[in-house]
């Protein structure tokens, strides 16, 4: 799959600085029987959005009125943990988040993101602490960039970091690669690898 | 001489099929199982390119993950699961893949069957669209779960792009106490390191107390690898492995077996092989654990009591603690011990073979669950439910009032139609605690299989090892 590359992004933030939110919470189970990779936005968060009764749950982050549109999600330690499940991506995806920073991540979340363009961005934990301030106090008009090519965070007001990524992936999302097109490109490597195990 | 290399290094060797400038390298996988959740978007994305399994020889699918447990000669009632069915169907006929469906004998949960067929072998790559394929470690297997379009990408290549891990060795000593299992082992380790404590490594699991786990025990051990946040869990094969293997329809032939064996017992770390850290943990210590929060760090020995967020001096601690005891409804000091519950399952990738259904039957036997409670017993496999039924489990299970069903994933994940209602607490022998895992307000205990048969019995939290004694 040929994804939309990602060089550099400058959007409005929202903070849900929660440790080890799971992609069960994610994704609820009920929504994983869809067979499309689309679909997924409305499941997002669903049992923190919604109250039982399918009525918005007003005290949940995402359903702030300075939370709307945002671009950037600013998260707690251990993103992501649990299930593999890459409808959790998807829906973070189809949403509108294009990166989410946080302090750590689970290792599959984290390989799904890149499967789909989503950046997650790894900071220490009082870089996060200080933009979850931040975004507090902007009262729903913190942005900040994004730039992958020079793996650089900024608000534009004093913030600014940089951030690590392994470099095959940050080409991957920085060109939009398409992972198996890449990989067919050594199918002489993986057919002598299994002339030499038969 | 080349430097000692650990169980796992031995593993990526053997699998390198090319390295990228980048970093990371082409590693070939030597089986991939397949399900019905996390396949077929992948399957998808082969046909809208044009690209065939490179080797369905080596791909194995089964569903498991959405099926009923009831009745099978009814048809579902839902029909998006009927349809996810339907399309791994669709997807194993047109692309060559061997599937064991719902009518098969062989169905089952995809990290039972594969160990039960012999599929999952020492020295293996194996992957699966789930986090639990770590389960098939206990064989000596770098076993790990993917995404979608891993699997994709497994199906079109057979190769995984991947960074090599770094390396943790949990080494228990001493042995196990009487009515301690091996997910009190695992449960324990997580509490110890936390959920992200093995993030970004392989977690080895070594030493006396593991060696003298049976086959069926060490995958309990593997299976929650992923629960403590590693890419996968392994422990070293050796003649546990090579019994357990031998004759299954899967496994090496009589004509291979011999060279399998000499090349399975190479699988070993070296000595003085350096693991990138190292975690010891008594398992002589080890009482049986029940976990009281809604991550499966949140874990305590029965004997222990609901904790206090104020003892938690990291602010997103305490907040998680907070969190965790208002979804659970438990207030601080209580202690496990004699907590009601409403449900029980004895099930899941973790707990539902035949050891864990001997185990909760030893309980089970002649007593009856308690008024108000609603238990089910879901074997991992229609093969591991039917050598229950041949040594008579299913009578003591039904005769004791828990209900006998058919194999999945079940209520360990709420997919199909056996959930929890809101509000209901759940003794559980699956792996994920989580808010909502088991039905929406769900309130989930995990456990072992003796753990929650005993609570079924008594209607609350017990310590089963007061049980244990004159128990047949």
């Amino acid at each position: 799959m040929t994804l939309m590359p990602f060089v550099r992004h400058t959007g409005k933030c929202a903070a849900l600085p929660r440790a080890d939110v799971d992609t069960d919470q994610i994704v609820p189970k009920q929504f994983l029987k869809r067979v499309e990779r689309t679909g997924f936005g409305p499941a997002l968060f669903h049992d923190w959005r919604y109250r039982p009764d399918g009525s918005e749950n007003p005290e949940f982050e995402l359903n702030q009125p300075e939370a709307a549109d945002a671009t950037i999600l600013i998260a707690g330690a251990n993103f992501g943990c649990g299930s593999s499940r890459e409808h959790a991506v998807w829906a973070l995806a189809e949403y509108g988040f294009r990166a989410v920073l946080a302090p750590s991540f689970a290792d599959i979340f984290s390989a799904n993101c890149c499967q789909n363009g989503l950046v997650p961005v790894r900071l220490p934990a009082d870089a996060i602490a200080d933009l979850v301030r931040r975004c507090r106090v902007g009262g729903g008009g913190f942005r900040l960039t994004i730039d992958l090519e020079q793996q650089r965070v900024d608000d534009g007001a004093g913030f600014s970091t940089t951030f690590s990524m392994e470099p095959y992936r940050r080409e991957m999302l920085l060109r939009g690669l398409d992972e198996i097109g890449r990989t067919l490109l050594q199918e002489d490597r993986i057919a002598a690898f299994e002339r030499s195990h038969a | 001489m080349s430097a000692p290399r650990t169980l796992f290094d031995k593993l990526w060797d053997a699998h390198l099929v090319h390295r990228f400038a980048e970093g990371p390298v082409l590693l070939y996988v030597d089986l991939h199982l397949v399900h019905e959740v996390t396949s077929p978007q992948a399957f998808e994305g082969l046909r809208r390119a044009g690209r065939p399994v490179r080797r369905p020889e080596r791909t194995v699918a089964t569903v498991d993950h959405n099926v009923p447990t009831g009745d099978r000669s009814l048809p579902l009632d839902d029909a998006i699961a009927a349809k996810q069915l339907d399309a791994l169907a669709l997807n194993a006929r047109a692309f060559g893949v061997e599937l064991f469906d719902l009518a098969s004998p062989r169905q089952g949960i995809v990290h039972v069957i594969g160990p039960e067929l012999g599929l999952t072998q020492p020295g293996m790559v194996v992957v699966c669209g789930d986090s639990h394929t770590s389960t098939h470690g206990a064989f000596g297997a770098f076993a790990l779960g993917i995404g979608t379009s891993e699997v994709e990408h497994v199906l079109a290549t057979q190769c995984l792009v991947m960074s090599k891990p770094r390396t943790m060795e949990a080494r228990f000593t001493g042995r196990l106490s009487p009515g301690v299992t091996a997910k009190d082992l695992i449960l324990a380790l997580i509490g110890r390191i936390g959920t992200a404590g093995a993030t970004g490594h392989v977690l080895e699991y070594t030493g006396e107390a593991i060696e003298a786990l049976s086959m069926e025990e060490r995958m309990t051990v593997c299976n929650m690898s992923i629960e403590a946040g590693a890419r996968a869990g392994m422990i070293a094969p050796d003649e546990t492995t090579f019994a357990y293997l031998d004759g299954r329809p899967r496994a090496p032939g009589q004509r291979d077996w011999g060279r399998a064996v000499t090349a399975g017992r190479q699988l070993r770390s070296d000595p003085g092989a350096a693991y990138d850290r190292r975690v010891d943990l008594d398992a002589a210590a080890v009482g049986p654990q029940v976990t009281w929060g809604t991550s499966p760090g949140m874990v305590t020995d029965i004997t222990g009591y609901v904790p206090n967020p104020a003892d938690f001096p990291i602010v997103e601690e305490r907040q998680a603690v907070e969190r965790a005891l208002a979804y659970m409804a438990l207030t601080p000091g209580t202690p496990l011990e004699g907590l009601p519950i409403e449900r029980v399952f004895v099930g899941s990738c973790t707990n539902a073979r035949i050891e864990d259904l001997r185990s909760a039957a030893r309980i089970a036997r002649g007593r009856t669950v308690a008024s108000g409670v609603r238990a089910m017993v879901v074997p991992g496999s229609q093969q591991v439910k039917a050598q229950g039924e041949r040594e008579g489990l299913d009578r003591v299970f039904r005769e004791a009032g828990f209900e006998w069903r058919n194999s999945g994933c079940s209520l360990c994940l709420g997919m199909n139609a056996d959930v929890l209602r809101r509000g209901e607490r759940c003794a559980s022998t699956s792996n994920r605690n989580f808010e909502g895992r088991q039905g929406a307000g769900g309130r989930t205990h995990l456990m072992s299989p003796a753990m929650a048969a005993a609570a079924a019995v008594a209607g609350r939290l017990v310590d089963v090892r007061e049980w244990e004694v004159g128990a047949a």
